[in-house]
């Protein structure tokens, strides 16, 4: 049976923001990202034996032009019992997003052309600044966590990207881009701040690819 | 050899200053003493000298502002600067303004309140705090705005006036500094208090859920090593006791608004139990005009509710305490942003968000002002 939940409901944003993290690594890369602007409607709906069902209404913005937002509906299955499936995400954009070759490209070409791999820290740093040059950078993680985020997700946990701690441009011999990545997490129900490696693959033609992640152990405590 | 003469040659029996580079120092050294030229070094390495000059140039321009009219409210300030500003804000306000000190931090730092106030004995007051989650910057960065903006408007806008008329206004604007130095000097993501706990390597205590409201309920962690650790037991914080303390002997507070960041939220009590507050329905009417008002300014959409239906459960939590005081307008606020930055908010962003926020602060003053008794 389905109910009708007030999107104010903490259950149903935590569902909405795990939507929008996954819509965020399907669509995005270091020239566009998307964001939750607003979850318009949720209804919540119990399947027995299998888990439960979030039908939700969403708005999101284009992270690089807040004026530009899409709407979409989309469904989050939290799946029963085994919580290391990462729960269903379905959904569908009301219109095709902007098109961000041109971005993609100057990109690509900028750090195809660099002598040295590239390497960054604290992005963005202490005072919230990201310098233009790492803004894709920025991007690419902000999507890319997208991927980290919905494999990782429960019904219970709200994860955000807090900071690139780290990012190391990794050679290949073929046309994509690798970056290494320690990211923080952000889980808003534990409030606590989760460090994370993910190693992230991109080319303008073929999306964002997480390749490998993994949780890492906090530092000793202070 | 590329030798730069500071004291070039004059003559005879005239001394020179030269400055050498590096590699040419020894053959240098070499020549002179080969030919009997007696030599001091008076600068053993310049670009250290120059390295120094620097550092000091550097500080020389985020020195302390002589006023409150040069401090620059758009960038993030260290705490010594924030406790330099107080000072400066009631030196030059002296019959609006005053400092307090309601208590010292676990570290021993003093915890000061500004008391803004027209005059009168004990009048009824609204309490405002900022940073009691040391990460949370962009919080104790409003606080000093609504200081400054209480000075500049507590004659000429109308609604502040009146407040100020019947009430007094407390702002504790770094609630936590023990953990506020601790995200400038070793890690920006830290929260809790610096208080250290026994049988665990691990430091801080979370000072939102340190206070006696459902202490040590479900929505807090019995783990020292948690972010959300309640403590040992209610108020074992001192940071949290100088509030309790200051509260119970006043005696007189009649809104208590304590503002964190972020998720963009207006919240009324409980966090700790799924019961309605008995005036759940006036305190929804106020959220919704309250964010009404802030949205009016740059269109940043807030949410509003309890805290245990519109985020999470929690116990232990500052305005479950002051509610069950009998503070009936007791509010939380998270400021912007949604999750892009975070913590990390960019600190163009500070202005703005201090100044949509106060629209919604005033709001509450207003309806606590025409709701005294």
């Amino acid at each position: 049976a389905a109910m009708e939940l007030p999107p104010g409901l903490s259950a149903a944003s935590r569902a909405a923001a795990l939507a929008a993290g996954y819509i965020c690594y399907r669509r995005g890369g270091p020239g566009r990202g998307l964001a939750l602007r607003a979850l318009r409607r949720a209804c919540a709906e119990d399947i027995d034996g299998v888990g439960r069902k979030y039908h939700l209404e969403l708005e999101l913005e284009d992270v690089l032009d807040k004026d530009s937002t899409v709407n979409c509906t989309a469904e989050v299955l939290y799946h029963l019992g085994n919580k290391n499936i990462a729960p269903d995400v379905q959904f569908t954009l009301e219109r095709e997003l902007k098109n961000a070759d041109e971005a993609d490209n100057v990109f690509y070409n900028r750090i195809k052309s660099l002598e040295k791999e590239l390497v960054a820290e604290n992005i963005p740093d202490n005072h919230g600044n990201v310098s233009p040059e790492m803004e894709p950078i920025h991007l690419l993680a902000w999507v890319a966590s997208g991927y980290v985020i919905w494999q990782n997700s429960t019904e219970n946990t709200k994860f955000q990207l807090a900071q690139i701690k780290h990012v190391k441009q990794v050679k290949r011999s073929d046309e994509y881009l690798e970056f290494d990545y320690k990211i923080l997490l952000h889980e808003m129900l534990t409030q606590e701040i989760i460090p994370w490696q993910m190693t992230v693959l991109w080319h303008p033609q073929h999306g964002v690819e997480v390749t490998r992640d993994s949780r890492q152990t906090k530092e000793a405590p202070e | 050899l590329q030798l730069d003469f500071w004291l070039a040659p004059r003559g005879l029996g005239h001394p020179v200053d030269v400055r050498v580079p590096f590699p040419s120092l020894q053959p240098l050294k070499a020549h002179l003493e080969a030919n009997g030229v007696s030599y001091s070094i008076m600068i053993e390495d310049v670009q250290e000298l120059l390295d120094q000059e620097q550092m000091e140039m550097f500080r020389g321009r985020s020195q302390m502002p002589v006023t409150t009219n040069t401090f620059n409210y758009a960038s993030y300030h260290t705490l010594d600067e924030i406790y330099n500003f107080m000072d400066l804000l009631v030196a030059e306000n002296p019959n609006l303004v005053s400092k307090l000190e309601i208590g010292r931090s676990t570290e021993n730092r003093p915890l000061y309140v500004l008391k803004f106030s027209k005059g009168g004995m004990n009048r009824p007051a609204i309490w405002i705090d900022t940073g009691i989650h040391s990460r949370e910057w962009v919080t104790q960065a409003s606080g000093v705005w609504f200081a400054k903006q209480i000075v500049l408007d507590h004659e000429n806008d109308a609604g502040l006036a009146s407040i100020l008329d019947k009430m007094d206004i407390f702002l504790e604007i770094v609630t936590n500094p023990d953990g506020f130095v601790f995200t400038q000097t070793q890690n920006r993501m830290w929260r809790k208090t610096r208080s250290r706990q026994s049988g665990s390597v691990c430091i801080g205590v979370d000072p939102n859920r340190n206070w006696d409201a459902g202490f040590g309920g479900p929505g807090a962690s019995g783990n020292p090593c948690s972010e959300t650790y309640h403590g040992p037991y209610a108020n074992s914080e001192p940071e949290v006791k100088a509030i309790v303390d200051f509260v119970k002997s006043h005696g007189n507070i009649k809104a208590f608004v304590s503002i964190h960041s972020y998720s963009q939220l207006l919240l009324y009590p409980y966090g700790y139990t799924r019961t309605p507050v008995p005036d759940q329905k006036e305190l929804h009417e106020i959220s919704a005009k309250a964010v009404a008002a802030l949205s009016s300014l740059y269109g940043t959409n807030y949410k509003y509710g309890s805290i245990i239906t519109t985020i999470y459960q929690a116990s232990g939590g500052t305005i479950d305490w002051t509610y069950n005081q009998g503070i009936k307008y007791s509010f939380t606020f998270e400021l912007r942003d949604t999750g892009r930055y975070g913590f990390l908010l960019p600190a163009k962003q500070i202005v703005p968000t201090a100044q949509e926020t106060w629209l919604a602060l005033k709001v509450i003053m207003l309806h606590a002002r025409d709701h005294l008794n």
